[in-house]
C-alpha cells in the first residue's frame, strides 16, 4: 500500500519533472555557457556577515552538529534543518515544491544518481559561478566527477560510498570459507557456504538498482552515457554482461537470500551470521553499528571481489551532494553554508560523528586512516575504503532520469529474482522501459 | 498501524430473550469456524505487534517473532519513545490529536448540516448535487492529492496544519450516509410539528432533530476519525516539517531512517510507538460503540 502511494507520488513527480524538461529543452543550446554572473569569495563572506535564514532539506543525520557549530561561528544566520524525507520521498517533495514555485528550500540533499536528473532539468543552480570549480582537487575522483555534470558543478560532494565487501568473520572460518578475490571465487563461496548450512547465505538479494548499476560499474560497464540531450542505454556491454552472468548463477541456484535491503529482516541476518556478506558502501559501518548490533566483533571488511584477478578496480555506491535549487532564495548564504559543510570545518565534524568523507584531505589523513572499529574486530577498516575510493572506475554516469529509472527497476531487472526471467531479460526490459520514459521526456534515446 | 473498521460486530447477546424463545437461533459449527479464522486473522498482527512492543531492540532480533523474548522491555520502550529525538513523537500525538479533533469532528458537523439539508428541505438543483456527492465519493482521496497540493501551495497553505485539516473537512461519504440516515431517522410530521410550535430551523436542527441524528453522527464521527488518524498519504504530500507532522507520517520516518546512510534503525521505537498509535482509536471504538449499537437498534424497531 505504501509503495504504491509513494510510486504514484513519484509518477506525479515525474509528470511535473517532463513539464520542466519540455519547458528548457527549447533553449538548451544557450543555457550551456551562460552560467550567470559571477560570485566573488567576497560577496559570500559578505553574505554570511549579513546573515538570514536557510532552509535547509536533508537527511543525513550528522549535519545536525554541522548546523549548530556553523550557527555559533556566524550568528547572524539562522538555518533551518529540514528531514524533508529520505531519498526518493524528498525528491518527490522537491520537485512539487519546484513545480508550484513556492516552499522551494535553499539547500537540498541530493544523491548522485539523481543529481544529473535535477541538473539537467535546470532544476538546481550550476555553481561555477560561486566559485566551486576552485575545489577541484578537494575531493575524491568519484564525489567529484558524480557533481560535475555537462561542464558545470551542480552539488559539492557531501559523502562517498566507494565500495567494499563487508563479510562475517565468523561464519566465514566457521565453515572454512577463504575471503574471496574474485566474483568467481564469490559464486564459488556461496555454493559451498549454502550448503554446509542451508539456513547461511552468502549474502542477501531481492533486486536493488543502486547495487545492480554499481556492480555493472566495478565491472567496467558504461551502459548509460549522455551527451546533452542525446542518451545511450545498452546493458549488452561487456561490463554488464559479466556482471549478469555471475549474478544469474547465485540467482537461478538460489544461493542469494531472498530479504529486502534495509528491512528488519535484513538487519536481523547481518546480526545473527543467516546472511555472511555484503557488498556495499563505507558509509555502511554507522548502520550496521546500529541495526546490527549483535555482529560486533564478527565482521571484517575486505576489498571487492574483482572481475579479473590481480585487478583492483572498484565503484562508488550510494552517496549524496548538497545541492541549491534553482528557485532559492539566498544563493549566496546557501554556498557559504555548503562549504562550511562540505569542505570546511564541517567535514571533520560530521566524520567524527561516523560519517564517510568525500573530502581527500579527511580520507587520507593519518588519524582517519589509523582508526579502528570494534565492530570489525579493531580492524582498521578506512584504509581498506580509501583504496577503494582511490580505485574507483572512471567514465561512469547516470540517467538524467535515473530516479524514474530506478523506481521502475523492481518491475523489470526484480523480476529476475521472483520469476523465471533471466537477469539479462530483466536488463533489457529495463533498458527499453527506460528508454520509452527518456524518449517521453524528449531525450533523444539510443 | 492501520485498524480495520469493522461495522459489524460479532452477534453478541443484544437480542432480548423474550423474542429467543420465540425462534431460537441455532448454532451452526461452520459459521463459528468461519467466524473463528476470521477473528484469529483480525487479531494475529495486533497480537505480534502487543508481543514486538515488549522487547528491546537487541530481542527484537534475538527472539522469535510470536513469543516474548527474554527481556521485558516494554516499559523502557514506552519511555524512549517519547523521549527519542527531543520527546518528537508527543508533538506528533498532539498533532494527530489535533488533525482529529478539527478535521473529523469538523467534518461530521458539515456532513450533518449538509446531509440533514439535503434529505429535508426541497430546493432545485438537488438532483445536480445528488449527483455531484455521489461521483465524489467514487474519487479517491489519493487522485486528488497532488491537485490539492499544488492549489494549497499557491494559496501558502503547504506545510502548515491548514493542508491537512482543510481536506479532511470534505467527507462526500459521510455527507451521503447522514443524508440517507436523516430521510429515515426525522419523520416529516416532526419537523412541521415543530415549526408549527414556532421553532426556528436551526433551533428545529438543533434541538429536535440533532438527538435524532446521533446514532448516525456517532457512525460518521467513527469513520472520520479512524481517515483522519489514519491519514498518511495527504500529510506526506503536505507537510515538509516533522514539528507539524502526525504519528503515521512520523513513524514512517522512523521506519525509513534505518535505510539511509548513518541512520540509526529504530525498530524497537517504530514498533512501540504503533501500538501507542492504535491505543487512542481503540479507546473511541470501545467508547462510542455503545451509541452505535443502540443506534442501530433503534432503527431495526422502527422499520
Amino acid at each position: 500500500m505504501r509503495n504504491t502511494l509513494a510510486r504514484i507520488a513519484s509518477v506525479a513527480a515525474a509528470t511535473t519533472l517532463a513539464v520542466t524538461l519540455t519547458g528548457c529543452g527549447s533553449d538548451d543550446a544557450d543555457t550551456g555557457t551562460a552560467a550567470g554572473d559571477p560570485v566573488s569569495a567576497a560577496d559570500i563572506q559578505a553574505a554570511l556577515d549579513k546573515g538570514g535564514e536557510l532552509t535547509v532539506w536533508a537527511w543525513e543525520p550528522t549535519l545536525k552538529d554541522v548546523v549548530a557549530s556553523f550557527q555559533r561561528e556566524h550568528q547572524n544566520v539562522k538555518v533551518n534543518l529540514i528531514n524533508a524525507g529520505s531519498g526518493n520521498d524528498q525528491y518527490t517533495a522537491l520537485q512539487n515544491a519546484i513545480a508550484a514555485g513556492s516552499g522551494v528550500p535553499d539547500v537540498a540533499q541530493v544523491e548522485y544518481y539523481a543529481l544529473p536528473q535535477f541538473a539537467l532539468a535546470k532544476s538546481v543552480t550550476d555553481l561555477s559561478a560561486y566559485g566551486a570549480k576552485s575545489l577541484d582537487g578537494t575531493f575524491t575522483p568519484g564525489p567529484w566527477t558524480a557533481v560535475n555534470i555537462d561542464g558545470g558543478v551542480y552539488g559539492l560532494p557531501m559523502d562517498s560510498g566507494p565500495m567494499a565487501l563487508f563479510y562475517n568473520k565468523e561464519v566465514f572460518d566457521k565453515h572454512g570459507i577463504e575471503v574471496p578475490a574474485t566474483w568467481t571465487e564469490y559464486v564459488e563461496a556461496a555454493r559451498k557456504l549454502h550448503a554446509a548450512d542451508p539456513k547461511v547465505y552468502l549474502t542477501a538479494d531481492s533486486g536493488d538498482a543502486g547495487f545492480t548499476t554499481s556492480m555493472i560499474w566495478q565491472a567496467g560497464g558504461k551502459p548509460y552515457r549522455v551527451d546533452g540531450t542525446t542518451v545511450t542505454i545498452d546493458f549488452a556491454d561487456p561490463g554488464s554482461t559479466r556482471f549478469a552472468g555471475a549474478w544469474q548463477q547465485l540467482i537461478t541456484e538460489k544461493l542469494v537470500a531472498p530479504v529486502a535491503p534495509w528491512s528488519d529482516e535484513w538487519f536481523q541476518g547481518l546480526g545473527n551470521g543467516t546472511i555472511a556478506s555484503l557488498a556495499t558502501g563505507a558509509w555502511m559501518p554507522a548502520n550496521l553499528m546500529s541495526g546490527a548490533p549483535a555482529g560486533a566483533g564478527k565482521w571484517r571488511v575486505a576489498p571487492l571481489p574483482q572481475w579479473q584477478a590481480g585487478e583492483n578496480a572498484s565503484a562508488e555506491n550510494g552517496g549524496s551532494s548538497l545541492a541549491v535549487p534553482e528557485k532559492a532564495t539566498n544563493k549566496a548564504l546557501a554556498y557559504g553554508f555548503m562549504q562550511y559543510a562540505n569542505a570546511g570545518a564541517g567535514v571533520g565534524i560530521r566524520v567524527a560523528k561516523g560519517a564517510f568523507p568525500a573530502t581527500a584531505a579527511e580520507l587520507n589523513s593519518a588519524e582517519f586512516l589509523g582508526a579502528e572499529f570494534a565492530y570489525f574486530g579493531g580492524q582498521k577498516a578506512n584504509e581498506v575504503f580509501a583504496a577503494s575510493a582511490a580505485n574507483v572506475v572512471s567514465g561512469w554516469s547516470y540517467l538524467p532520469f535515473q530516479v524514474y529509472a530506478n523506481s521502475i527497476f523492481n518491475d523489470t531487472v526484480g523480476q529476475a529474482y521472483v520469476s523465471s526471467t533471466s537477469l539479462a531479460d530483466g536488463l533489457k526490459a529495463w533498458r527499453e522501459a527506460s528508454a520509452k520514459y527518456g524518449t517521453d521526456q524528449g531525450f533523444t534515446v539510443r | 498501524m492501520s485498524v480495520a473498521v469493522r461495522p459489524v460486530e460479532a452477534p453478541t447477546n443484544t437480542t432480548p430473550v423474550r423474542r429467543r424463545s420465540v425462534r431460537r437461533p441455532r448454532r451452526s459449527p461452520t459459521l463459528t469456524l468461519l467466524t473463528g479464522i476470521v477473528l484469529a486473522y483480525s487479531l494475529f498482527p495486533l497480537a505480534w505487534l502487543v508481543i514486538n512492543a515488549t522487547k528491546s531492540r537487541d530481542g527484537l532480533f534475538a527472539s522469535f517473532g510470536l513469543a516474548f523474548a527474554d527481556d521485558f522491555a516494554l516499559w523502557d520502550n514506552i519511555v524512549e519513545t517519547f523521549t527519542y529525538a527531543d520527546g518528537i513523537f508527543l508533538r506528533w500525538l498532539v498533532n494527530t490529536v489535533l488533525y482529529v479533533l478539527v478535521g473529523a469532528v469538523g467534518a461530521t458537523f458539515l456532513a450533518t448540516l449538509a446531509g440533514y439539508g439535503l434529505a429535508k428541505f426541497d430546493f432545485p438543483g438537488k438532483r445536480a448535487v445528488f449527483a455531484v456527492v455521489i461521483g465524489a465519493v467514487a474519487v479517491p482521496g489519493t487522485a486528488l492529492a497532488v491537485p490539492t497540493f499544488l492549489m494549497f501551495s499557491q494559496m501558502g497553505l503547504t506545510n502548515t496544519p491548514w493542508s491537512v485539516i482543510i481536506p479532511s473537512l470534505i467527507t462526500p461519504f459521510g455527507l451521503y450516509l447522514m443524508w440517507t440516515f436523516a430521510a429515515e431517522a426525522i419523520p416529516d410530521e416532526l419537523l412541521e410539528a415543530a415549526r408549527v410550535d414556532g421553532a426556528g430551523e436551526f433551533r428545529t436542527f438543533f434541538r429536535v432533530c440533532l438527538p435524532l441524528l446521533a446514532p448516525g453522527i456517532v457512525t460518521v464521527l467513527l469513520f472520520t476519525m479512524v481517515a483522519t488518524w489514519n491519514n498518511f498519504f495527504l500529510p506526506l504530500i503536505m507537510l515538509r516539517d516533522a514539528q507539524w507532522y502526525p504519528l503515521t507520517l512520523g513513524l514512517y520516518t522512523w521506519n525509513k531512517q534505518a535505510s539511509t546512510a548513518g541512520g540509526e534503525a529504530v525498530f524497537h521505537l517504530v514498533i512501540t510507538g504503533s501500538l501507542l498509535t492504535i491505543l487512542p482509536l481503540l479507546a473511541a471504538f470501545l467508547l462510542l460503540q455503545r451509541y452505535w449499537q443502540s443506534g442501530l437498534a433503534a432503527g431495526s424497531v422502527k422499520q
